[in-house]
């Protein structure tokens, strides 16, 4: 008899992986790279930077400078493989974790803290970075993403969107219309799914009773599972499926198969619901010591250049307090700023009401 | 002049901006080769082409969203829901995405997105063909809210919304589409601006406040109200966000006595915030409080109750026989 479990059940999932946890170089058939030391040097700065970001982030929550803040602590690798592997005409549709993708596409990082201190819900220009605001509902972007990506087909032009979102987006209505859409236009996008094991609380089980990559035959186009703790592979598997979109081969579903080491943001208590050990196994990959061991074990780095980065972390975390500290509040009548595009009534009145009433005050 | 029904003014409205624009697109479910259930689109997708009149997959939220994107890659999207009831799966993409998002931007993003809505009853459909949905949008800011009721507005009322760089809800009332009028296609002379009401019938002792399908309704009672000796001035609203407000007020200063017709139920209603504006800054010219005449606090009844449902010319001079009893 059939259970359950076994119903649906294939062959265990493949995993794309280039560099070990233990920092050695591996090799796949289908997604090599060639990387150059500097490359490398390169890539491991850019973790440690947005690992840096995010932690000086949590440092000014837990001190009640942000109202909360969402850490991508555990996903540098898929964040900044996935953001290197963008050129500057694709288009970036991020979820509000995506930091080190932001990094990639030169967004200041106190940019981003602005959301998370109140004082606008998203301070950067979409267009002069092509890393569109951050959405805080459930891969609702990822239908931005594909209409984003008809746009391209319309303007024959070769270019391709991606669309970042977590495990627990993928049970949205949307993310399915988006996987439906992108197929049946063969839309030039790339489906990035981090999936760090939990939404907020509750794990991969309650949303999937299959591996996510899977979900991508059933909607008609490759999907892929990469190590997402490794970022020559995330970098590798990204790209390739990047140049599939602009080549007019269509979507690519990649699930970067990784973990949250931290809370879901900083109102969150996973004691609550995870167990310690599940953490310390995860340690073990952590996807910055590896590349640090690789650059070590084949000598493409010493001390110094460590040293040099831990340096330079430092001072951008410094940086960045001292520039998030100096972020004046909005003036009160902002509040009708941008509401329409072109002149409302009913905002002009509203706006000269509130503001003869605040000048009652001033008298 | 051309004679044109409703729907065909929004068939040469569209097919004008699309000349006009070559990033207006059209999207929705049967939008193409069928031309759309009330054939709105017709004969679009076979002049403009496929990629511009998308035949969508059958997901409203998907409509809303991939517009959305369209929009931000610079396209002009305009897309029709098919039924009034059927907008509630994109309700999240057009309250939270599509409202919101120019001013999360700070202004960098502009979404010139149209959602056209068939809206109202009075067809005999099944259930959730008939339904008014206006104040689930008028309450949501960063929407434009606006509802064609004649031939001549539903051609330029069309194009203007298009042109708008806010999104625009458009609301069509789909008893009226085969209404027919002349139209001046030549000219643009005589567009009123998009958020501007209109005095339809002039009148000095009561005002009837509509838009959509009930401006017909409020016409013909007054009309018959004429025969009663009474002098009933009708306002086609046409924009619900912005209102209009100084012709509204103007209006019910003069005649002191205002009922606001509408087909979605009058609890917690758009003449709900009518009345309330109304009373705050006319209070010393009324005769009598701001009425309201419009469907049931019920979900649309099947379509053998539809006509006790909805407003018609008895219960529109129901209400105004209510404002003079004051």
């Amino acid at each position: 008899m059939t259970t359950e479990a076994s119903r649906g059940a294939e062959a265990p999932p493949e995993l794309v992986q280039l560099l070990t946890p233990e920092g050695e170089r591996v090799e796949h058939p289908d997604y090599d790279i060639d990387l150059t030391p500097e490359d490398i040097r390169s890539l491991y700065r850019d973790l440690v930077l947005v690992r840096r970001i995010d932690l000086e982030a949590v440092a000014l929550q837990r001190q009640g400078e942000l109202g909360i803040w969402a850490s991508l602590l555990g996903q540098e690798a898929a964040q900044i493989g996935s953001g290197r592997a963008l050129t500057d005409v694709d288009m970036a549709f991020p979820t509000y974790r995506e930091h080190g993708v932001a990094w990639c596409r030169d967004v200041d990082p106190v940019k981003l803290l602005g959301l998370f201190r109140g004082v606008n819900h998203g301070g950067w220009d979409p267009k002069e970075h092509n890393f569109h605001l951050y959405t805080i509902v459930i891969g609702s972007q990822t239908l931005h993403a594909v209409g984003y990506a008809m746009g391209i087909q319309r303007d024959d032009a070769s270019a391709a969107t991606i669309a970042y979102f977590g495990d627990g987006a993928t049970s949205q209505g949307d993310v399915n219309e988006s996987f439906i859409w992108a197929s049946v236009f063969n839309a030039p996008i790339v489906f990035f799914c981090q999936n760090n094991q939990w939404a907020i609380s509750e794990p991969l089980e309650k949303q999937s009773r299959i591996p996510l990559y899977r979900r991508a035959s059933g909607f008609g186009f490759p999907g892929i599972r990469v190590d997402g703790n490794d970022v020559f592979a995330c970098l590798a598997v990204t790209r390739k499926a990047l140049e599939a979109a602009r080549t007019g081969q269509g979507p690519t579903l990649i699930e970067a198969f990784t973990y949250r080491m931290g809370a879901h943001t900083t109102t969150d208590d996973p004691t609550r619901y995870r167990v310690a050990s599940e953490l310390e196994a995860w340690k073990l990959k952590d996807p910055i010591e590896r590349v640090k061991a690789y650059l070590f074990k084949n000598e493409q780095a010493d001390q110094a250049f460590f040293d040099a980065v831990d340096g330079e972390a430092a001072q951008l975390g410094a940086d960045l307090r001292r520039r998030c500290l100096a972020m004046p509040d909005p003036e009160p009548l902002a509040i009708f700023d941008h509401v329409y595009s072109e002149s409302h009534a009913l905002m002009d009145q509203e706006r000269a009401q509130f503001a003869a009433y605040l000048e009652g005050f001033a008298k | 002049m051309t004679i044109m029904s409703l729907s065909k003014a929004l068939n040469e409205g569209m097919r004008q901006a699309m000349e006009d624009d070559p990033k207006v697109l059209i999207m929705g479910e049967d939008v193409g080769k069928l031309g759309g259930v009330f054939r709105v689109t017709d004969g679009l997708q076979k002049d403009f082409g496929e990629d511009r009149v998308i035949d969508t997959p059958l997901a409203e939220s998907g409509i809303i969203g991939t517009a959305i994107g369209l929009a931000l890659r610079g396209y002009r999207p305009v897309c029709e829901i098919q039924f009034d009831g059927f907008v509630f799966p994109a309700a999240d993409q057009i309250i939270t995405q599509l409202a919101k998002m120019p001013m999360r931007s700070l202004g960098a993003i502009k979404l010139p997105v149209v959602v056209r809505i068939p809206c109202g009853g009075g067809i005999g459909a099944v259930e959730h063909h008939s339904e008014s949905p206006e104040a689930y949008f008028t309450h949501t800011a960063g929407l434009r809210v606006v509802a064609c009721s004649n031939p001549a507005d539903a051609y330029t009322m069309i194009q203007q919304a298009i042109r708008s760089d806010d999104p625009v809800i458009f609301f069509e009332p789909k008893r009226r589409y085969w209404e027919k009028a002349d139209i001046d296609t030549d000219s643009t002379e005589w567009w009123p601006p998009l958020h501007a009401a209109k005095v339809v019938r002039p009148g000095t002792d009561a005002t009837l406040l509509a838009y959509g399908p009930m401006v017909k309704t409020c016409l013909e009672a007054a009309t018959a109200a004429e025969d009663d000796g009474r002098s009933l001035e009708v306002i086609d609203l046409r924009s619900l966000n912005p209102l209009d407000e100084p012709l509204v007020l103007e209006s019910a200063r003069r005649t002191g006595r205002v009922v606001v017709v509408h087909e979605a139920p009058v609890n917690n209603g758009f003449g709900a915030e009518l009345a309330a504006r109304i009373t705050e800054q006319c209070f010393y010219h009324l005769e009598s409080p701001v009425l309201r005449a419009g469907g049931f606090s019920t979900p649309y009844p099947p379509s053998k109750l539809e006509e006790h449902y909805l407003p018609d010319l008895d219960r529109v001079l129901d209400a105004v026989d209510r404002a003079f009893g004051y």
